[in-house]
């Protein structure tokens, strides 16, 4: 069992809620006025509303049981964090080749913006209490719960 | 095309040091108020189309947002206000009647606010909620003349044989609200509320979808002029039918579901053709008197096999009282009334502000009349149309309703904000709504959670006003008017209420 984000497509709003909360979150003032001032040019969500007519939903890394990411990263940066069990970026040790990209089958790994050959994606908000796209979806579209393990996608 | 006369009824103010243009509010308006300028990365709106309905500044996460009356004052006028001049405005460009839903808007006098509750000192104590039992069961249907009891020696059984009856944890149900007019959403949360709280909803004359057939224990199904969805397994599903003649928001008129809201469940539902309007005719056509609806009554009766009560809803209007000394000589287990300010999907303008009176004052002469022709036992009163809060449902039953039927309280616990613009089948909350888009907005585990919560909180304050007046049970309290005061009310008014003047 380990705690995961599930998707509940049939509640997902598409207010895109989440995508603001996480780009705050990840922000080094973790204030939303001055994320959106100055460091906004730099910072992106860490997830992406996937939206066809009324259907959407929030995607984010779906923490794969046997992860094609850490498979693939030449690295060591992906790494499934010993602690937590959660699919982790070390950023400082990611080079920026882009194979976890390449090879991730939910697309929720993208290239951040500062141009640092950083792999950005879903930490969970490491050391929060819930992550902030869950915490801040006003209809319960997103949870937190404990989940069998099951494979890529699910 | 000739100018438009109409003025915004609202202006937008959006704080620009707040506004971050996430474009939250775009995405969440149905209404196409706000859009965002993709030259100057900024969003604007288009005052023009706002409502209030206040979904954008609920949701903005920066509190942006603000919506504010239009500040553009009319020369003053006592006779012309500004929204009659509104409503000549939009008439004289459309030619239509004017539209709207909710309840009456006007201010008429809420009589529920002239009317205080009393409380025990010092001669009779209060009895405290949290330390004694407090009872709030109540039980609808009729009731016997008399019990007859048969004595074994080694214990009672009762002899005479009772009606069904409905058994109700609280004495307050929710209201009619159609699938069609509300979202399967929005009908799915009543139904598990009403289950969880150990009341009843009640399905509107819109049927009833088979995915809410499993809370058919918890169902009062109606059976109102146009029968849409009206079949055996419907009636044999719910605990109780109810037969519509009329709805507080809009006597002597029928409901109206315009086609673009009839979608393939809802027209399943109703048995009607995809896209069509539902239009209920005024009247029943086979119910021309008190004798027509006796023989309707009892052909649901017969049709149940006399295991569910039968109530018949009527609209509160004048001679009330002799109305519903008929419907209850019909056969009728529960008389439900509405009152002026009960509210609907969609109602002409001129008729909801218009067209009844209030609730009120028509539980008052109704119970007085069944009282005074010994016939109040014979059927339960159940009072609608605006109970706002606990101490309206308070004074309602002491006035002598056996209970209440809420459904805007209902609605507005589920994130209504009374914009009033139901029949435009727009609703940003998700609710009365069939839009794929904007039904998904009301989560049904949420809203089934805050109409339990609201019950809840009403049952507690309840018990607590109840405790404050001496009396344990409900039944205590029900047609107790001693525990009614009237202030600021003339004699005519306190006579019509059956009260004494604050101060006696």
């Amino acid at each position: 069992m380990s705690k995961r984000i599930v998707i509940h497509e049939e509640h997902c709003i598409g207010c895109r809620l989440c995508e603001v909360h996480c780009l705050v979150q990840h922000s080094s003032s973790k204030d939303i006025i001055k994320a959106y001032g100055g460091e906004h040019s730099h910072l992106m969500p860490r997830l992406t509303v996937e939206e066809d007519g009324p259907l959407s939903f929030a995607l984010q890394c779906r923490q794969c049981e046997e992860p094609s990411c850490v498979e693939a990263c030449v690295s060591g940066a992906m790494h499934r964090d010993p602690l937590t069990g959660m699919i982790m970026c070390d950023e400082e040790r990611c080079v920026g080749c882009w194979m976890c990209i390449m090879v991730c089958p939910a697309g929720a790994i993208q290239q951040n913006l500062l141009g640092t050959k950083i792999a950005s994606k879903c930490d969970l908000c490491y050391g929060a209490e819930l992550p902030a796209c869950v915490a801040h979806c006003p209809n319960e579209a997103l949870t937190f719960d404990d989940v069998a393990e099951k494979g890529a996608g699910s | 095309m000739a100018l438009s006369l109409a003025t915004a009824s609202f202006v937008i103010e959006r704080d620009p040091a707040r506004c971050i243009a996430c474009q939250v509010c775009v995405r969440q308006c149905a209404n196409d108020v706000h859009f965002y300028d993709a030259d100057d990365d900024t969003v604007r709106a288009h005052d023009q189309s706002c409502v209030g309905c206040h979904r954008c500044v609920t949701l903005c996460p920066t509190q942006a947002l603000s919506v504010r009356l239009n500040p553009l004052e009319y020369r003053p006028h006592a006779n012309w206000g500004p929204d009659i001049l509104r409503n000549i405005y939009k008439q004289a460009e459309t030619g239509g009647m004017l539209l709207t839903g909710m309840g009456d808007d006007q201010p008429q006098r809420i009589y529920w606010d002239h009317m205080v509750l009393n409380a025990s000192q010092v001669t009779n104590p209060s009895i405290d909620p949290v330390r004694e039992p407090m009872e709030l069961k109540t039980y609808l249907g009729a009731k016997p003349e008399r019990l007859e009891i048969d004595d074994h020696g080694d214990g009672l059984t009762l002899r005479t044989e009772l009606t069904p009856q409905l058994e109700l944890d609280i004495p307050i149900m929710f209201s009619a609200m159609s699938y069609g007019s509300i979202s399967f959403n929005a009908c799915e949360s009543l139904a598990r509320a009403a289950t969880e709280a150990g009341t009843y909803y009640n399905t509107g004359e819109g049927g009833l979808h088979p995915a809410l057939y499993q809370y058919g224990e918890r169902t009062i199904a109606q059976v109102a002029s146009g029968r849409f969805g009206v079949h055996l397994d419907y009636l044999n599903a719910a605990a109780a039918l109810e037969i519509k003649i009329g709805q507080g928001a809009k006597p002597g008129i029928g409901g109206h579901l315009p086609g673009e809201k009839v979608t393939l469940d809802i027209s399943r539902t109703r048995m009607i053709p995809q896209g069509t309007d539902a239009l209920s005719p005024a009247p029943h056509h086979d119910i021309y008197s008190i004798e027509d609806l006796r023989q309707l009554i009892y052909a649901i009766k017969e049709a149940t096999h006399y295991t569910k009560p039968v109530s018949v809803k009527v609209a509160a209007v004048h001679n009330i009282a002799p109305i519903a000394s008929g419907i209850v000589r019909a056969g009728a287990d529960i008389v439900a009334i509405d009152g002026l300010r009960g509210g609907t999907g969609a109602a002409p303008t001129m008729v909801r502000n218009n067209v009844g009176i209030p609730i009120e004052l028509a539980i008052a002469a109704v119970d007085a009349r069944l009282r005074s022709e010994g016939i109040r036992h014979r059927a339960s009163l159940v009072a609608a149309g605006s109970m706002r809060c606990s101490a309206d449902v308070v004074k309602a039953i002491a006035l002598g309703a056996d209970a209440v039927y809420i459904a805007t309280s209902a609605l507005v616990a589920m994130g209504c904000h009374l914009c009033q613009h139901c029949y435009t089948g727009k609703c940003n909350w998700g609710i009365a709504t069939q839009d794929p888009y904007l039904t998904k907005r009301l989560n049904p585990n949420i809203g089934a959670q805050r109409l339990a919560n609201l019950l809840r909180a009403w049952s507690l304050e309840i018990k607590e006003m109840m405790g404050g007046m001496g009396v344990n049970s409900i039944e205590s309290l029900r047609g107790n008017r001693d525990h009614l005061r009237g202030l600021g009310l003339n004699q005519v008014e306190l006579d019509a209420l059956g009260i004494k003047a604050a101060g006696m």
